[in-house]
Protein backbone atom coordinates (compact mmCIF):
# COMPACT_ATOMS: atom_id res chain seq x y z
CA UNK A 1 0.00 0.00 0.00
CA UNK A 2 2.83 2.37 -0.82
CA UNK A 3 2.47 5.86 -2.20
CA UNK A 4 3.19 5.90 -5.91
CA UNK A 5 4.66 8.80 -7.83
CA UNK A 6 5.33 9.20 -11.52
CA UNK A 7 8.94 10.35 -11.77
CA UNK A 8 9.11 12.12 -15.10
CA UNK A 9 12.29 12.02 -17.14
CA UNK A 10 13.51 13.71 -20.31
CA UNK A 11 16.11 12.07 -22.54
CA UNK A 12 16.63 9.47 -19.84
CA UNK A 13 17.39 12.00 -17.13
CA UNK A 14 15.03 12.46 -14.18
CA UNK A 15 13.45 15.91 -14.00
CA UNK A 16 13.85 18.03 -10.88
CA UNK A 17 10.09 17.82 -10.25
CA UNK A 18 10.52 14.09 -9.64
CA UNK A 19 12.59 14.84 -6.54
CA UNK A 20 10.07 17.44 -5.34
CA UNK A 21 7.32 14.82 -5.70
CA UNK A 22 9.46 12.30 -3.82
CA UNK A 23 10.02 14.78 -0.98
CA UNK A 24 6.27 15.35 -0.77
CA UNK A 25 5.47 11.65 -0.93
CA UNK A 26 8.02 10.75 1.73
CA UNK A 27 6.44 13.17 4.21
CA UNK A 28 3.03 11.54 3.79
CA UNK A 29 4.54 8.07 3.83
CA UNK A 30 6.19 8.76 7.18
CA UNK A 31 2.93 10.17 8.58
CA UNK A 32 0.91 7.16 7.47
CA UNK A 33 3.48 4.43 8.13
CA UNK A 34 4.12 3.40 4.54
CA UNK A 35 6.78 3.68 1.84
CA UNK A 36 7.30 5.53 -1.44
CA UNK A 37 7.49 3.84 -4.83
CA UNK A 38 8.29 5.65 -8.05
CA UNK A 39 7.50 4.56 -11.58
CA UNK A 40 9.78 5.76 -14.37
CA UNK A 41 9.48 5.38 -18.12
CA UNK A 42 12.66 4.96 -20.16
CA UNK A 43 14.76 6.65 -17.48
CA UNK A 44 18.46 5.90 -17.12
CA UNK A 45 20.01 6.36 -13.69
CA UNK A 46 17.23 6.58 -11.09
CA UNK A 47 19.37 6.11 -7.97
CA UNK A 48 19.10 9.77 -6.93
CA UNK A 49 15.44 9.16 -5.99
CA UNK A 50 16.72 7.29 -2.90
CA UNK A 51 18.13 10.55 -1.56
CA UNK A 52 14.58 11.88 -1.28
CA UNK A 53 12.98 8.87 0.37
CA UNK A 54 11.98 6.63 -2.52
CA UNK A 55 12.60 3.01 -1.53
CA UNK A 56 11.43 1.29 -4.72
CA UNK A 57 11.48 2.17 -8.39
CA UNK A 58 9.43 0.35 -10.99
CA UNK A 59 11.51 0.93 -14.11
CA UNK A 60 9.69 0.67 -17.39
CA UNK A 61 11.88 0.30 -20.45
CA UNK A 62 9.86 0.11 -23.63
CA UNK A 63 10.66 1.32 -27.13
CA UNK A 64 6.96 1.83 -27.86
CA UNK A 65 6.98 4.47 -25.10
CA UNK A 66 9.95 6.37 -26.51
CA UNK A 67 7.63 9.12 -27.77
CA UNK A 68 5.31 10.59 -25.19
CA UNK A 69 1.80 9.19 -25.45
CA UNK A 70 -0.67 10.22 -22.77
CA UNK A 71 -2.95 7.22 -22.97
CA UNK A 72 -0.12 4.67 -22.98
CA UNK A 73 1.69 6.47 -20.16
CA UNK A 74 -1.53 6.74 -18.13
CA UNK A 75 -2.17 3.04 -18.62
CA UNK A 76 1.40 2.25 -17.54
CA UNK A 77 1.17 4.34 -14.37
CA UNK A 78 -2.28 2.89 -13.62
CA UNK A 79 -0.88 -0.63 -13.79
CA UNK A 80 2.03 0.33 -11.56
CA UNK A 81 -0.39 1.85 -9.03
CA UNK A 82 -2.56 -1.25 -9.05
CA UNK A 83 0.47 -3.50 -8.66
CA UNK A 84 1.51 -1.53 -5.58
CA UNK A 85 -2.03 -1.25 -4.23
CA UNK A 86 -1.30 2.48 -4.00
CA UNK A 87 -4.03 4.59 -2.44
CA UNK A 88 -2.25 7.87 -3.07
CA UNK A 89 -0.77 8.60 -6.50
CA UNK A 90 1.23 11.73 -7.24
CA UNK A 91 2.12 13.49 -10.47
CA UNK A 92 3.87 16.80 -11.11
CA UNK A 93 2.25 19.77 -12.84
CA UNK A 94 4.26 19.44 -16.02
CA UNK A 95 2.66 19.62 -19.46
CA UNK A 96 2.86 15.87 -20.00
CA UNK A 97 1.80 14.85 -16.48
CA UNK A 98 -1.23 17.15 -16.57
CA UNK A 99 -2.20 15.51 -19.88
CA UNK A 100 -1.89 12.07 -18.27
CA UNK A 101 -3.66 12.91 -14.99
CA UNK A 102 -7.36 13.00 -16.03
CA UNK A 103 -6.94 9.74 -17.96
CA UNK A 104 -5.19 8.18 -14.99
CA UNK A 105 -7.91 9.42 -12.62
CA UNK A 106 -10.65 7.71 -14.62
CA UNK A 107 -8.57 4.56 -15.04
CA UNK A 108 -8.00 4.31 -11.29
CA UNK A 109 -11.52 5.59 -10.37
CA UNK A 110 -9.57 8.10 -8.29
CA UNK A 111 -10.76 11.48 -7.10
CA UNK A 112 -8.30 14.00 -8.57
CA UNK A 113 -7.09 17.29 -7.10
CA UNK A 114 -4.80 19.45 -9.22
CA UNK A 115 -2.68 22.49 -8.26
CA UNK A 116 -2.08 21.08 -4.78
CA UNK A 117 0.14 23.47 -2.85
CA UNK A 118 0.77 21.79 0.48
CA UNK A 119 0.86 18.50 2.32
CA UNK A 120 -2.64 17.16 3.11
CA UNK A 121 -4.43 19.10 5.86
CA UNK A 122 -5.61 15.73 7.12
CA UNK A 123 -5.55 12.18 5.81
CA UNK A 124 -8.83 11.05 7.30
CA UNK A 125 -10.83 12.77 5.87
CA UNK A 126 -8.30 13.35 3.10
CA UNK A 127 -8.20 17.08 2.50
CA UNK A 128 -5.73 19.03 0.37
CA UNK A 129 -5.18 22.73 -0.16
CA UNK A 130 -5.09 23.79 -3.79
CA UNK A 131 -4.91 26.96 -5.85
CA UNK A 132 -8.22 28.16 -7.31
CA UNK A 133 -9.76 31.24 -8.91
CA UNK A 134 -6.64 31.78 -10.98
CA UNK A 135 -4.49 31.99 -7.84
CA UNK A 136 -6.77 34.48 -6.09
CA UNK A 137 -7.90 31.91 -3.54
CA UNK A 138 -7.20 28.51 -2.06
CA UNK A 139 -9.74 25.73 -2.04
CA UNK A 140 -9.68 22.95 0.51
CA UNK A 141 -10.77 19.85 -1.33
CA UNK A 142 -11.73 16.56 0.25
CA UNK A 143 -11.13 13.47 -1.85
CA UNK A 144 -13.63 10.82 -0.90
CA UNK A 145 -12.68 7.97 -3.22
CA UNK A 146 -10.54 5.04 -2.11
CA UNK A 147 -7.68 5.97 -4.44
CA UNK A 148 -6.56 9.59 -4.58
CA UNK A 149 -4.66 11.34 -7.35
CA UNK A 150 -2.83 14.60 -6.72
CA UNK A 151 -1.03 16.90 -9.13
CA UNK A 152 1.39 18.95 -7.05
CA UNK A 153 1.64 22.61 -8.11
CA UNK A 154 4.92 23.78 -9.57
CA UNK A 155 7.44 25.12 -7.12
CA UNK A 156 5.13 24.63 -4.15
CA UNK A 157 7.07 22.02 -2.25
CA UNK A 158 10.83 22.06 -1.94
CA UNK A 159 13.39 19.29 -1.95
CA UNK A 160 13.70 17.48 1.37
CA UNK A 161 16.50 14.96 1.72
CA UNK A 162 15.65 11.76 3.50
CA UNK A 163 17.94 9.02 2.25
CA UNK A 164 16.75 5.41 2.24
CA UNK A 165 17.98 2.30 0.49
CA UNK A 166 16.50 1.74 -2.94
CA UNK A 167 15.47 -1.37 -4.82
CA UNK A 168 14.95 -1.15 -8.57
CA UNK A 169 12.60 -3.50 -10.33
CA UNK A 170 11.94 -3.87 -14.05
CA UNK A 171 8.25 -3.35 -14.77
CA UNK A 172 6.57 -4.27 -18.02
CA UNK A 173 3.02 -2.94 -18.35
CA UNK A 174 0.69 -4.74 -20.68
CA UNK A 175 -0.15 -2.29 -23.45
CA UNK A 176 -2.12 -2.76 -26.65
CA UNK A 177 -2.67 -0.99 -29.95
CA UNK A 178 -5.59 1.03 -28.60
CA UNK A 179 -3.19 2.76 -26.20
CA UNK A 180 -1.39 4.24 -29.19
CA UNK A 181 -4.33 5.49 -31.25
CA UNK A 182 -3.09 9.10 -31.08
CA UNK A 183 0.06 9.31 -33.20
CA UNK A 184 2.89 11.83 -33.11
CA UNK A 185 3.52 13.07 -36.64
CA UNK A 186 6.27 15.57 -35.81
CA UNK A 187 7.85 17.48 -32.96
CA UNK A 188 9.30 20.98 -33.17
CA UNK A 189 11.36 21.97 -30.17
CA UNK A 190 13.80 24.74 -29.50
CA UNK A 191 16.80 23.08 -27.91
CA UNK A 192 19.50 24.63 -25.80
CA UNK A 193 17.23 27.31 -24.39
CA UNK A 194 15.69 26.95 -20.96
CA UNK A 195 11.91 26.81 -21.25
CA UNK A 196 9.54 29.01 -19.30
CA UNK A 197 8.13 25.87 -17.68
CA UNK A 198 11.51 24.72 -16.37
CA UNK A 199 13.21 28.06 -15.72
CA UNK A 200 14.08 29.13 -12.21
CA UNK A 201 14.27 32.73 -13.41
CA UNK A 202 12.07 34.38 -16.04
CA UNK A 203 12.76 37.82 -17.53
CA UNK A 204 9.71 39.33 -19.15
CA UNK A 205 9.20 42.41 -21.29
CA UNK A 206 6.13 44.52 -21.99
CA UNK A 207 4.98 47.39 -24.13
CA UNK A 208 7.13 49.77 -22.14
CA UNK A 209 10.06 48.56 -24.22
CA UNK A 210 8.54 50.41 -27.19
CA UNK A 211 9.52 47.94 -29.91
CA UNK A 212 10.99 44.53 -30.76
CA UNK A 213 14.31 46.15 -31.66
CA UNK A 214 14.83 46.91 -27.98
CA UNK A 215 14.72 43.34 -26.80
CA UNK A 216 18.48 42.87 -26.86
CA UNK A 217 18.84 43.98 -23.26
CA UNK A 218 16.04 41.64 -22.13
CA UNK A 219 17.82 38.75 -23.78
CA UNK A 220 21.12 39.83 -22.26
CA UNK A 221 19.61 40.12 -18.78
CA UNK A 222 18.10 36.66 -19.23
CA UNK A 223 21.41 35.30 -20.41
CA UNK A 224 23.31 36.61 -17.36
CA UNK A 225 20.72 34.97 -15.09
CA UNK A 226 20.36 31.75 -17.09
CA UNK A 227 16.73 32.73 -17.44
CA UNK A 228 13.96 32.12 -19.93
CA UNK A 229 12.56 35.14 -21.77
CA UNK A 230 8.85 35.93 -21.74
CA UNK A 231 6.51 38.74 -22.70
CA UNK A 232 3.12 40.26 -21.99
CA UNK A 233 0.05 39.64 -24.16
CA UNK A 234 0.13 42.98 -26.05
CA UNK A 235 3.74 42.31 -27.03
CA UNK A 236 2.79 38.87 -28.33
CA UNK A 237 -0.30 40.21 -30.14
CA UNK A 238 1.81 42.94 -31.79
CA UNK A 239 4.14 40.25 -33.05
CA UNK A 240 7.17 41.74 -31.30
CA UNK A 241 7.91 38.38 -29.70
CA UNK A 242 6.80 34.82 -30.53
CA UNK A 243 3.46 33.62 -29.11
CA UNK A 244 5.36 30.96 -27.17
CA UNK A 245 6.75 33.72 -24.92
CA UNK A 246 3.33 35.06 -23.92
CA UNK A 247 2.81 34.50 -20.20
CA UNK A 248 -0.43 35.31 -18.47
CA UNK A 249 -3.93 33.98 -18.05
CA UNK A 250 -4.33 32.87 -21.67
CA UNK A 251 -0.59 32.36 -22.17
CA UNK A 252 1.83 30.18 -20.26
CA UNK A 253 1.73 30.06 -16.49
CA UNK A 254 4.92 31.06 -14.65
CA UNK A 255 5.92 29.40 -11.39
CA UNK A 256 9.60 30.24 -11.31
CA UNK A 257 11.60 31.34 -8.29
CA UNK A 258 12.18 34.82 -9.72
CA UNK A 259 10.11 36.83 -12.23
CA UNK A 260 11.49 40.12 -13.50
CA UNK A 261 8.94 42.27 -15.34
CA UNK A 262 10.32 45.11 -17.43
CA UNK A 263 7.95 47.71 -18.85
CA UNK A 264 4.83 45.71 -17.96
CA UNK A 265 2.07 47.63 -16.20
CA UNK A 266 0.48 44.59 -14.58
CA UNK A 267 -2.97 43.89 -16.03
CA UNK A 268 -5.01 41.48 -13.90
CA UNK A 269 -4.82 38.77 -16.55
CA UNK A 270 -1.04 39.01 -16.67
CA UNK A 271 -0.68 38.86 -12.89
CA UNK A 272 -3.04 35.88 -12.72
CA UNK A 273 -0.70 33.95 -14.99
CA UNK A 274 2.56 34.78 -13.22
CA UNK A 275 1.30 34.83 -9.65
CA UNK A 276 2.80 31.48 -8.77
CA UNK A 277 6.31 32.88 -9.16
CA UNK A 278 7.95 33.20 -5.77
CA UNK A 279 9.68 36.57 -6.03
CA UNK A 280 8.57 39.34 -8.38
CA UNK A 281 10.71 42.28 -9.41
CA UNK A 282 9.01 45.09 -11.33
CA UNK A 283 10.87 47.73 -13.34
CA UNK A 284 8.58 50.47 -14.66
CA UNK A 285 8.68 54.25 -15.20
CA UNK A 286 5.18 54.65 -13.78
CA UNK A 287 5.06 54.56 -9.98
CA UNK A 288 1.28 54.01 -10.25
CA UNK A 289 1.68 50.86 -12.34
CA UNK A 290 -0.62 48.23 -10.77
CA UNK A 291 2.18 45.67 -10.93
CA UNK A 292 3.97 47.38 -8.01
CA UNK A 293 1.07 46.31 -5.78
CA UNK A 294 1.99 42.66 -6.15
CA UNK A 295 5.74 43.03 -6.52
CA UNK A 296 8.26 42.09 -3.87
CA UNK A 297 10.90 44.51 -5.16
CA UNK A 298 10.44 47.42 -7.52
CA UNK A 299 12.48 49.98 -9.36
CA UNK A 300 10.71 53.08 -10.59
CA UNK A 301 12.77 54.18 -13.53
CA UNK A 302 13.37 54.05 -17.24
CA UNK A 303 14.02 50.47 -18.37
CA UNK A 304 16.58 51.71 -20.88
CA UNK A 305 18.56 53.13 -17.96
CA UNK A 306 17.86 50.53 -15.30
CA UNK A 307 18.24 47.29 -17.24
CA UNK A 308 21.73 47.91 -18.68
CA UNK A 309 22.89 49.00 -15.21
CA UNK A 310 21.33 45.91 -13.65
CA UNK A 311 23.06 43.71 -16.22
CA UNK A 312 26.45 45.17 -15.25
CA UNK A 313 25.75 44.72 -11.54
CA UNK A 314 24.66 41.11 -12.10
CA UNK A 315 27.70 40.33 -14.24
CA UNK A 316 29.93 41.61 -11.43
CA UNK A 317 27.93 39.61 -8.90
CA UNK A 318 28.18 36.41 -10.96
CA UNK A 319 31.93 36.93 -11.42
CA UNK A 320 32.34 37.21 -7.66
CA UNK A 321 30.21 34.19 -6.88
CA UNK A 322 31.25 31.65 -9.47
CA UNK B 1 -19.28 16.65 -38.75
CA UNK B 2 -21.18 17.04 -35.47
CA UNK B 3 -19.28 19.24 -33.02
CA UNK B 4 -20.00 19.64 -29.32
CA UNK B 5 -18.43 22.65 -27.62
CA UNK B 6 -18.31 22.53 -23.82
CA UNK B 7 -18.57 25.89 -22.15
CA UNK B 8 -18.15 26.93 -18.53
CA UNK B 9 -19.90 29.89 -16.92
CA UNK B 10 -17.16 31.62 -14.89
CA UNK B 11 -16.62 34.93 -13.09
CA UNK B 12 -14.96 37.58 -15.24
CA UNK B 13 -11.22 37.86 -14.56
CA UNK B 14 -11.48 41.28 -12.98
CA UNK B 15 -14.07 40.09 -10.43
CA UNK B 16 -13.51 40.50 -6.74
CA UNK B 17 -13.27 37.03 -5.26
CA UNK B 18 -15.15 36.60 -1.98
CA UNK B 19 -16.76 33.69 -0.19
CA UNK B 20 -19.93 33.26 1.82
CA UNK B 21 -21.73 30.60 3.83
CA UNK B 22 -18.81 29.96 6.11
CA UNK B 23 -16.42 30.37 3.17
CA UNK B 24 -17.91 27.30 1.52
CA UNK B 25 -19.34 29.09 -1.51
CA UNK B 26 -18.28 31.72 -4.00
CA UNK B 27 -20.08 35.05 -3.52
CA UNK B 28 -21.88 35.68 -6.82
CA UNK B 29 -23.22 39.06 -5.73
CA UNK B 30 -22.34 41.78 -8.19
CA UNK B 31 -20.12 39.45 -10.20
CA UNK B 32 -20.16 39.52 -13.99
CA UNK B 33 -20.11 36.02 -15.50
CA UNK B 34 -18.64 35.16 -18.89
CA UNK B 35 -17.80 32.20 -21.12
CA UNK B 36 -14.53 30.72 -19.85
CA UNK B 37 -11.77 32.25 -22.03
CA UNK B 38 -10.22 28.91 -23.03
CA UNK B 39 -13.68 27.74 -24.18
CA UNK B 40 -14.19 30.84 -26.33
CA UNK B 41 -11.21 29.97 -28.49
CA UNK B 42 -12.62 26.49 -29.10
CA UNK B 43 -16.08 27.88 -29.85
CA UNK B 44 -14.67 30.19 -32.53
CA UNK B 45 -12.82 27.26 -34.11
CA UNK B 46 -16.05 25.25 -34.14
CA UNK B 47 -17.81 28.12 -35.94
CA UNK B 48 -14.99 28.06 -38.50
CA UNK B 49 -15.68 24.35 -39.11
CA UNK B 50 -19.38 25.19 -39.47
CA UNK B 51 -18.70 27.88 -42.06
CA UNK B 52 -15.97 26.10 -44.00
CA UNK B 53 -16.94 22.45 -43.66
CA UNK B 54 -20.66 22.52 -42.96
CA UNK B 55 -20.31 21.16 -39.44
CA UNK B 56 -23.12 21.50 -36.92
CA UNK B 57 -22.24 23.10 -33.60
CA UNK B 58 -23.96 22.35 -30.30
CA UNK B 59 -22.83 23.90 -27.04
CA UNK B 60 -23.24 22.18 -23.71
CA UNK B 61 -23.01 23.68 -20.25
CA UNK B 62 -23.43 22.00 -16.88
CA UNK B 63 -25.09 24.62 -14.73
CA UNK B 64 -28.24 25.91 -13.13
CA UNK B 65 -30.68 28.40 -14.62
CA UNK B 66 -28.33 31.33 -13.97
CA UNK B 67 -26.01 30.19 -16.78
CA UNK B 68 -28.55 30.85 -19.52
CA UNK B 69 -27.23 34.29 -20.41
CA UNK B 70 -23.79 32.80 -20.99
CA UNK B 71 -25.29 30.03 -23.12
CA UNK B 72 -27.20 32.61 -25.20
CA UNK B 73 -23.93 34.40 -25.82
CA UNK B 74 -22.45 31.22 -27.28
CA UNK B 75 -25.53 30.90 -29.49
CA UNK B 76 -25.12 34.52 -30.54
CA UNK B 77 -21.52 33.78 -31.50
CA UNK B 78 -22.85 31.16 -33.90
CA UNK B 79 -23.61 27.83 -32.25
CA UNK B 80 -26.75 26.16 -33.68
CA UNK B 81 -28.28 24.93 -30.46
CA UNK B 82 -27.47 24.36 -26.83
CA UNK B 83 -27.94 21.81 -24.10
CA UNK B 84 -27.89 22.72 -20.43
CA UNK B 85 -27.49 19.89 -17.95
CA UNK B 86 -29.43 21.19 -15.01
CA UNK B 87 -26.96 20.69 -12.19
CA UNK B 88 -24.46 22.56 -10.06
CA UNK B 89 -21.00 21.80 -11.51
CA UNK B 90 -19.64 20.72 -8.17
CA UNK B 91 -16.74 18.53 -9.18
CA UNK B 92 -14.72 17.82 -12.31
CA UNK B 93 -15.58 14.14 -12.50
CA UNK B 94 -19.30 14.86 -12.05
CA UNK B 95 -19.21 17.42 -14.88
CA UNK B 96 -17.28 15.00 -17.11
CA UNK B 97 -19.91 12.30 -16.47
CA UNK B 98 -22.69 14.67 -17.54
CA UNK B 99 -20.89 15.72 -20.69
CA UNK B 100 -20.01 12.11 -21.52
CA UNK B 101 -23.71 11.28 -21.38
CA UNK B 102 -24.51 14.15 -23.75
CA UNK B 103 -21.75 13.02 -26.14
CA UNK B 104 -23.03 9.45 -26.09
CA UNK B 105 -26.62 10.48 -26.77
CA UNK B 106 -25.69 12.93 -29.52
CA UNK B 107 -23.09 10.91 -31.40
CA UNK B 108 -20.67 13.82 -31.76
CA UNK B 109 -17.53 13.47 -33.88
CA UNK B 110 -15.55 16.24 -32.27
CA UNK B 111 -15.77 17.54 -28.71
CA UNK B 112 -13.96 20.80 -27.99
CA UNK B 113 -13.59 21.88 -24.36
CA UNK B 114 -11.39 24.51 -22.77
CA UNK B 115 -8.22 23.15 -21.21
CA UNK B 116 -8.85 24.76 -17.84
CA UNK B 117 -11.49 26.99 -16.31
CA UNK B 118 -10.66 30.28 -14.58
CA UNK B 119 -12.51 29.45 -11.44
CA UNK B 120 -11.80 25.86 -10.58
CA UNK B 121 -8.50 25.53 -12.50
CA UNK B 122 -9.09 21.76 -12.44
CA UNK B 123 -7.93 21.08 -15.99
CA UNK B 124 -9.57 17.68 -15.88
CA UNK B 125 -12.96 17.67 -17.59
CA UNK B 126 -11.87 17.19 -21.24
CA UNK B 127 -9.52 14.30 -20.46
CA UNK B 128 -12.05 12.63 -18.19
CA UNK B 129 -14.78 12.87 -20.85
CA UNK B 130 -12.44 11.18 -23.33
CA UNK B 131 -11.42 8.46 -20.87
CA UNK B 132 -15.03 7.74 -19.87
CA UNK B 133 -15.97 7.21 -23.53
CA UNK B 134 -12.69 5.65 -24.61
CA UNK B 135 -12.27 8.43 -27.18
CA UNK B 136 -9.00 9.86 -28.48
CA UNK B 137 -7.87 12.91 -26.52
CA UNK B 138 -5.50 15.77 -27.24
CA UNK B 139 -4.65 18.27 -24.50
CA UNK B 140 -3.20 21.81 -24.78
CA UNK B 141 -4.53 22.01 -28.32
CA UNK B 142 -3.39 25.08 -30.23
CA UNK B 143 -4.60 24.07 -33.66
CA UNK B 144 -6.91 21.53 -35.27
CA UNK B 145 -7.73 20.49 -38.82
CA UNK B 146 -10.18 17.78 -39.82
CA UNK B 147 -10.19 15.92 -43.11
CA UNK B 148 -12.85 13.24 -43.36
CA UNK B 149 -12.40 10.98 -40.41
CA UNK B 150 -8.90 12.12 -39.46
CA UNK B 151 -7.87 15.06 -37.36
CA UNK B 152 -4.47 16.71 -37.21
CA UNK B 153 -3.94 18.69 -34.04
CA UNK B 154 -1.13 20.79 -32.64
CA UNK B 155 -0.26 20.31 -29.00
CA UNK B 156 1.76 22.91 -27.13
CA UNK B 157 4.74 21.37 -25.32
CA UNK B 158 7.56 22.94 -23.33
CA UNK B 159 9.76 24.80 -25.77
CA UNK B 160 7.75 23.92 -28.85
CA UNK B 161 4.91 21.95 -30.31
CA UNK B 162 3.87 18.51 -31.49
CA UNK B 163 1.69 17.65 -34.45
CA UNK B 164 -0.55 14.72 -33.60
CA UNK B 165 -2.99 12.76 -35.70
CA UNK B 166 -6.01 10.86 -34.47
CA UNK B 167 -9.19 9.49 -35.94
CA UNK B 168 -12.60 10.81 -34.97
CA UNK B 169 -14.36 10.74 -32.60
CA UNK B 170 -11.98 13.01 -30.75
CA UNK B 171 -11.92 15.22 -27.66
CA UNK B 172 -9.60 18.21 -27.65
CA UNK B 173 -8.81 20.57 -24.79
CA UNK B 174 -8.34 23.93 -26.46
CA UNK B 175 -6.59 27.12 -25.44
CA UNK B 176 -5.41 30.34 -27.06
CA UNK B 177 -3.85 29.39 -30.36
CA UNK B 178 -6.59 27.05 -31.50
CA UNK B 179 -7.62 30.32 -33.05
CA UNK B 180 -5.71 33.60 -32.80
CA UNK B 181 -6.92 36.22 -30.35
CA UNK B 182 -7.68 38.59 -33.20
CA UNK B 183 -9.98 36.00 -34.83
CA UNK B 184 -12.16 35.46 -31.77
CA UNK B 185 -15.82 35.77 -32.70
CA UNK B 186 -17.91 38.23 -30.79
CA UNK B 187 -21.68 38.35 -30.98
CA UNK B 188 -22.99 40.87 -33.51
CA UNK B 189 -26.54 42.26 -33.69
CA UNK B 190 -27.66 39.59 -36.15
CA UNK B 191 -26.20 36.85 -33.97
CA UNK B 192 -27.88 38.18 -30.85
CA UNK B 193 -31.25 38.35 -32.63
CA UNK B 194 -30.88 34.84 -34.03
CA UNK B 195 -29.84 33.49 -30.63
CA UNK B 196 -33.22 34.46 -29.18
CA UNK B 197 -34.97 31.72 -31.13
CA UNK B 198 -32.29 29.05 -30.95
CA UNK B 199 -33.07 26.03 -28.83
CA UNK B 200 -31.62 25.50 -25.34
CA UNK B 201 -32.63 22.01 -24.28
CA UNK B 202 -32.53 21.46 -20.55
CA UNK B 203 -31.77 17.91 -19.44
CA UNK B 204 -31.59 16.45 -15.97
CA UNK B 205 -28.20 15.11 -14.78
CA UNK B 206 -27.44 11.42 -14.67
CA UNK B 207 -26.40 9.89 -11.41
CA UNK B 208 -22.67 10.11 -10.88
CA UNK B 209 -20.34 9.65 -7.96
CA UNK B 210 -18.86 12.84 -6.73
CA UNK B 211 -15.40 11.87 -5.58
CA UNK B 212 -14.11 15.26 -4.50
CA UNK B 213 -15.82 17.93 -2.45
CA UNK B 214 -14.83 21.51 -1.72
CA UNK B 215 -14.85 21.89 2.03
CA UNK B 216 -14.06 25.59 2.10
CA UNK B 217 -12.21 28.40 0.44
CA UNK B 218 -9.64 30.77 1.81
CA UNK B 219 -8.23 34.02 0.54
CA UNK B 220 -4.45 34.38 0.53
CA UNK B 221 -2.82 36.52 3.23
CA UNK B 222 -2.50 40.16 2.14
CA UNK B 223 0.80 40.92 0.54
CA UNK B 224 3.32 43.16 2.23
CA UNK B 225 4.24 46.34 0.40
CA UNK B 226 6.82 46.36 -2.36
CA UNK B 227 10.39 47.26 -1.45
CA UNK B 228 11.37 50.06 -3.78
CA UNK B 229 14.97 50.43 -4.82
CA UNK B 230 16.42 53.51 -6.47
CA UNK B 231 17.81 53.11 -10.01
CA UNK B 232 21.03 54.55 -8.60
CA UNK B 233 21.28 51.83 -6.02
CA UNK B 234 20.94 48.60 -7.98
CA UNK B 235 23.68 47.02 -5.87
CA UNK B 236 21.03 46.91 -3.18
CA UNK B 237 18.61 45.04 -5.47
CA UNK B 238 21.25 42.44 -6.29
CA UNK B 239 22.03 42.16 -2.60
CA UNK B 240 18.37 41.69 -1.64
CA UNK B 241 17.79 39.12 -4.36
CA UNK B 242 20.82 37.16 -3.19
CA UNK B 243 20.72 37.50 0.59
CA UNK B 244 17.09 38.18 1.40
CA UNK B 245 15.05 36.52 -1.33
CA UNK B 246 17.76 33.98 -2.07
CA UNK B 247 16.76 33.65 -5.70
CA UNK B 248 20.13 34.40 -7.28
Amino acid sequence: MSILLYAESAEGKLKKVAFELASYAKKIADQTGTTVTAVTINAGDVSELAKYGVSKVLKVADDKLKSFNAKAYADTIKQAAQKEGAKIVLVASTTDSLYIAPLLAVGLEAGYASNVVALPESTSPFVVKRNAYSMKAFSFTEITSDVKLLAIAKNSFGLVENAVSLSEEAFAPSLNGADFSVKVESVEKVTGKVTIADAEVVVSGGRGLKGPENWGMIEELASVLGAATACSKPVSDLGWRPHSEHVGQTGKPVASNLYIAVGISGAIQHIAGINASKVKVVINTDPEAPFFKVADYGVVGDAFDVVPKLIEKLKAFKAQHS
Amino acid sequence: MKILVCISHVPDTTSKINFVNGDAEFDKNGVQFVINPNDEFGLTRAIWFKEKQGASVTVVNVGEADTEATIRKALAIGADEAIRVNANPTDGFFVAKQIAEVVKNGGYDLVIAGKESLDDNGGMVPGMVAALLNMNFINSCTGIEVDGNTAKATREIDGGKEILSASLPLVVAGQKGIVEEKDLRIPNMRGIMAARTKQITVVEPVGATQNTKTVKFEKPAPKSAVKLISPDNLDELVNLLHNEAKVI
